[in-house]
């Protein structure tokens, strides 16, 4: 599983509240979640990210909230994978389940600038930086979640395990 | 084993587990809110089965945005009672409940040894009766209602150990704020805390719900206390349901300890809530908003302090002070106690059961460029209203003491000069 885009960086715990604000937690349209991503941080973001990007950040990415929408929000926009020091567990857990990468690579805010080209390969846990000619080794994913990913998220692969599909 | 490893093993039919080990456990309750909710019932008729796998281990609350502030809020809890009614789920409609965690706690939800998880990320706060419980998301949790199980890594402990006596108007909501302070917002990911020492003993089990609530603002998967004869007469005065009594072993190690009897009420400054500073440090900041409320001091001991200072005092001019009771039996009781009384004297605002101002989602939201102290768990950009506005979270002491004044207070000199 190959993923590529341009990186976009932000610092450190990026928190769910500026990935998504409360006020807009009433509506379950992707779409709309998606023209509000990182409004408390980058209010420009959603049109910088409609090409296809890759957020590089540093360490606690996406802590407060359970809010689902956060990488909802994310995935929408254009964010096709998150790169991070480490992540906090809900976001973690929620990006994977509706199906947006998610890795931690220590070390990659160092390595990185922004608008950089990366080719992530989530099987074996590598992150290439192609403007620089460099690569970087990520914590890889263990395979049950790997196939989470595979599958589209959690809900296609209980589908599949339940045979509901 | 300590606690959260025997609840662990328990809940996924083994003798032993180790931190680091991914175990897929069985849950015992689950929760849900109108925020989290509607998204888990949608990805839940996806998933394409037609039964939750046990309706009587669900909770549903409303909480968030009660009464409905708009029509988009009023059809997510549609969605939600809709989902009660067919699957025969337990809902907390409007007038019933209150904020989620307190809910939960109060009505005998969650009990010791139990796996609890809702979709909410202050789930952990159950960790004060002795349960396990974390936060997951809307899908996962559409996962959980389908199977009743969900995998979990099981985390490395933190143990802090912590004594002495607190001062008058100092609280535990300054202890927990000091310890997020050191710890820091990310320094305990993926881990347990477990908060332990003569001092918890000796607290209220509405305090050791304040510590255990604010675990996740260090970014970690539930705080838990072992519990006690009084969290055991707690649970026995709520719910007639059998629960197993878990306890960590005696033997472990703590990597922190604290000493309460010195310190001095806490403060964390914008924009982050490991920010801390001891309230002198930041005493003389004006405030035009002030919060006692949310799932971390909205119980019936903060309302009491907060109405002990406010007693034949009002708030400050130009200051509005909201007070909002975690559940309706927070608020029948501070109805009954005269609290409701003297905080309407003082010229608070006393809003109804909900979580409020806390989350910026319906009421009490901050313009461009205000400041205000509350009594919730988070303080980053926007959380409140504007993205320009300036948050401080410290105990309900401290919010009354502010509000009285004009600007942040210590409590406890307010009262030893006996201000008006
Ligand atoms: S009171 Fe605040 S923190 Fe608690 S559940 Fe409600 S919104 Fe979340």
């Amino acid at each position: 599983m190959i993923v590529k885009g341009e990186a976009v960086i932000f610092g450190d715990d990026v928190n769910t509240d500026v990935i998504i604000p409360g006020r807009y937690l009433t509506t379950l349209d992707p779409e709309e979640l998606a023209r509000h991503a990182m409004e408390g941080l980058d209010p420009e973001f959603p049109s910088k990210a409609r090409r296809g990007v890759i957020i590089v950040a540093g360490k606690n990415f996406g802590c407060g909230s359970s809010r689902e929408q956060a990488p909802i929000a994310l995935k929408y926009a254009g964010v096709r994978c998150v790169l991070a020091e480490s992540f906090a567990r809900i976001f973690y857990r929620n990006a994977i389940n509706i199906g947006l990468p998610v890795l931690e690579c220590p070390g990659i805010l160092r390595e990185v600038s922004p608008g950089d080209n990366l080719t992530v390969n989530l099987a074996e846990g590598k992150v290439r930086n192609d403007t620089k000619g460099i690569t970087l080794e990520a914590l890889k994913l263990p395979d049950f979640l790997l196939s989470i990913i595979r599958d589209g998220g959690l809900i296609e692969h209980l589908k599949r395990r339940l045979g509901t599909a | 084993m300590n606690i959260s490893e025997k609840i662990l093993a328990a809940a996924s039919g083994r003798d032993e587990v180790a931190p680091g080990e991914v175990v897929d456990a069985k849950v015992d309750v689950a929760m849900i809110n109108e925020i989290t909710g509607p998204l888990a019932i949608e990805a839940f008729r996806e998933i394409g089965v037609e039964r939750v796998w046990d309706k009587d281990r669900i909770v549903m609350v409303l909480d968030h945005q009660v009464p409905a502030d708009s029509v988009k809020s009023a059809i997510l809890h549609k969605v939600m009672r809709e989902f009660a009614e067919e699957q025969g789920i337990l809902l907390y409609d409007v007038g019933l409940g209150g904020v989620c965690h307190q809910v939960m706690l109060e009505k005998g939800h969650a009990r010791p040894g139990e796996l609890v998880v809702g979709a909410d990320s202050h789930t952990c706060t159950y960790g004060a009766l002795g349960a396990f419980a974390t936060g997951i998301g809307s899908t996962e949790m559409a996962a959980v209602f389908a199977t009743g199980r969900i995998w979990l890594r099981v985390p490395h402990t933190v143990l802090i150990r912590v004594t002495g006596r607190f001062q008058r108007f100092v609280t535990p909501k300054d202890l927990i704020l000091l310890i997020v302070g050191e710890v820091g917002a990310d320094g305990a990911i993926y881990k347990a805390l477990e908060f332990t020492g003569p001092t918890i003993e000796g607290m209220s089990i509405g305090g050791r719900m304040t510590l255990c609530n604010m675990a996740v603002e260090m970014g970690a998967k539930t705080g838990i206390i072992n519990p006690d004869k009084a969290a055991v007469a707690y649970v026995q005065s709520r719910t007639d349901k059998p629960f197993a009594l878990l306890r960590s072993d005696p033997d472990a190690d703590y990597e922190k300890t604290m000493e309460v009897s010195s310190l001095e009420p806490q403060v964390a400054c914008p924009h982050s809530v490991d920010n801390v500073k001891p309230v002198s440090e930041v005493e003389g900041t004006p405030v035009d908003q002030a919060f006692i409320g949310s799932c971390t001091n909205g119980r019936i001991e903060d309302l009491a302090v907060a109405a002990s200072i406010l007693k034949g005092r009002r708030v400050r001019k130009g200051v509005r002070l909201l007070v909002t009771p975690a559940s309706q039996e927070v608020y029948l009781e501070s109805l009954k106690l005269g609290l409701l009384e003297i905080f309407v004297k003082a010229g608070a605002y006393v809003c109804n059961p909900t979580c409020g101002a806390c989350f910026g989602g319906h009421m009490g939201l901050l313009a461009p460029g205000e400041t205000c102290i509350s009594s919730s768990n988070r303080n980053f950009v926007g959380r409140m209203g504007s993205p320009e506005a300036m948050i401080y979270l410290a105990s309900p002491a401290t919010v009354a003491a502010s509000a009285v004044v004009g600007e942040i207070t210590d409590p406890r000199r307010l009262m030893a000069e006996g201000r008006p």
